[in-house]
């Protein structure tokens, strides 16, 4: 579904004249291979090339080398841009940015109208993305008035009146309260169960990728680690030198371990670690 | 100084057909040298309370005292309580906007009527309380990295020497490294200078390892206003308001439910090791 080959990407500062000034590696040579409904996630710190690598998801950007694949279209080629598009959607990190219309069907059917979608099958595809979502209830209401879980539901439904086959999400959660947090994380996993869409999420809360199939870790532009996230999480210390952290619970499983009490490795939730506790 | 604020009610749209009260009686005491957290869902009235504070809206009734002085009468001087509330907003790096680091810190002090030589004292102070290195100060604010360039912003209202410092999510976008740096930077700040920080987050982990005190807002009224121990300690009804506690409290608290002998109300990683191993008859 995503393939990167070899990608690298040059942020080119020019001065006046229009000379070079410096050049900042922000992908270095990134492969990446990303199956059709894989939920992936994606953690690195600030500055570590994670929104590029999102950006080029959708051909905002494209490669200064190496190429992108989206379903076996190179995302250099004009042609496949439109296509390319529909295919992945992106969820940005604030939904006040992302919302553009008066009524919540209103802004979740602006994409499929854009594209041309006949009107009786744009009321359909609203109906489908707004229960998908779990937002049926405030078809008719003004989105101002939503919470920001809510905002960033309908900017995914908005996404998903478009039928894509992914959708990137580059930390959507970050402005968000607990509540807001966990809903926009469960309809996420929802439609990748479900509707068998490819997720890729880029997140700095280490409890929101513990579901993930895989995770990728990302510093200086480039992936340093990757596996399941109990592979992941496994390696707390390395994952400190990235700026990163592991979920709380994690932590205090892997330092009793430590202290030499009897506790598996690599605990990922609670409910694991009463579960191990209790028998 | 102190700051009081006694029966705050205020609506948004008084007067049409939207009204809608978003501060219901709330009443505080903000005293010197606290670190305090705030929080509650989107839209629970955070925001409106903190634009309270320093000013920025005006409450429908009641009153706030600064130093004793109720900052609504006629000779009261805005102007000093914005100067001593220092209100630094949600992403406030969008709006650093001057050329050089040290333009944009210097803008506050020059600004509240400081001479050259003065507002540079505040302004490298500044800087250096948060941590800036000082061969970045003549770069552009834009070229710096999301953490720096926060620390800048940030840096622009210590500038200004405030005695209640508040932020409206400091670390919101920040990676796991670098929401510990600023948090960190702000208790070290508040212990040095004796100054009270009022942070308002929706991370509970956050709160729970660096308040000392926990203001929660519900529905445009104070719902709990106590130590964190205590406030954590309410864990369904956090949950009905949309809010959480601390992943390992909650840990803390099913192993104390089911039988283990240990405390249920540890705040913080370390907090629960420790307790973890003194159950276990080992210390760390």
């Amino acid at each position: 579904m995503v393939n990167f080959d070899k990608v690298t990407f040059e942020y080119i500062r020019r001065d006046e004249e229009g000379n070079v000034e410096s050049i900042n590696k922000a992908l270095n040579e990134v492969d990446l291979d990303v199956k059709k409904g894989d939920f992936i996630a994606i953690l690195g710190a600030n500055g570590s090339g994670k929104s590029t690598l999102a950006r080029h998801i959708n051909a905002l950007l494209t490669p200064t080398e190496g190429t992108v694949f989206i379903s076996e279209m190179d995302t250099k080629e004009e042609k496949n841009l439109l296509k390319i598009r529909q295919k992945t959607g992106m969820v940005f990190q604030n939904p006040d940015n992302q919302i553009i219309a008066g009524l919540v069907e209103e802004d979740v059917g602006f994409g499929p109208e854009n594209i041309g979608v006949p009107t009786k099958e744009i009321w359909e595809r609203v109906a489908f993305a707004l229960e998908k979502v779990g937002m049926t209830a405030y078809r008719e209401k003004s989105p101002n008035n939503l919470s920001g879980g809510q905002k960033q539901r309908v900017a995914i439904a908005g996404i998903l009146a478009m039928k894509p086959e992914c959708i990137v999400l580059d930390e959507p959660t970050a402005m968000l309260d607990p509540k807001g947090r966990r809903e926009v994380i469960e309809t996420i996993t929802e439609l990748n169960k479900k509707e068998g869409i490819t997720i890729i999420l880029i997140t700095h809360y280490m409890t929101e990728v513990v579901g993930a199939d895989k995770v990728y870790v990302m510093s200086e532009g480039n992936i340093k680690m990757f596996g399941t996230p109990r592979q992941i999480f496994k390696e707390v210390e390395r994952l400190k030198k990235y700026k990163l952290d592991v979920p709380q619970v994690t932590e205090i499983a892997y330092r009793l371990r430590q202290n030499g009490l009897n506790i598996p490795e690599c605990i990922l939730t609670v409910d694991e670690f009463m579960q191990c506790v209790t028998g | 100084m102190s700051l009081i604020l006694d029966k705050i009610n205020y609506y948004y749209g008084k007067g049409t057909a939207f009204e809608s009260k978003a501060l219901k009686n709330i009443s505080l005491s903000i005293p010197d040298g606290e670190f305090i957290g705030l929080i509650g869902h989107t839209g629970s009235g955070k925001s409106t309370l903190i634009q309270h504070m320093n000013g920025l809206i005006k409450a429908d009734s009641g009153n706030i005292y600064y130093n004793g002085q109720d900052i609504c009468d006629k000779d009261f001087k805005m102007t000093e309580l914005r100067r001593k509330v220092g209100l630094v907003f949600q992403y406030p790096e969008h709006q650093l906007f001057e050329s050089t680091v040290i333009k944009d810190v210097l803008f506050g002090p020059k600004n509240i009527g400081l001479s050259q030589l003065e507002a540079e004292v505040a302004a490298y102070g500044a800087l250096r309380s948060v941590g800036f290195s000082d061969d970045l100060i003549d770069a552009s604010p834009f070229e710096l990295s999301g953490g720096q360039k926060r620390r800048v912003a940030i840096a622009g209202v210590l500038a200004m020497s405030p005695e209640i410092l508040i932020l409206d999510e400091p670390t919101a976008g920040l990676d796991p490294a670098g929401r510990t740096e600023i948090l960190s930077l702000l208790k070290t700040i508040k212990d040095e200078k004796g100054i009270t920080v009022i942070l308002v987050s929706h991370s509970m982990e956050d709160v729970a390892e660096f308040a000392e005190r926990i203001i929660v807002i519900d529905d445009g009224e104070i719902k709990f206003d106590d130590e964190p121990r205590k406030v954590f300690s309410h864990a369904e009804e956090l949950r009905k308001m949309g809010l959480e506690i601390p992943q390992c409290t909650e840990l803390m608290s099913r192993l104390a439910d089911a039988g283990f002998n240990v405390d249920r109300t540890c705040l913080t990683v370390d907090e629960a090791v420790a307790s973890i191993l003194r159950s276990a008859g080992r210390g760390e």
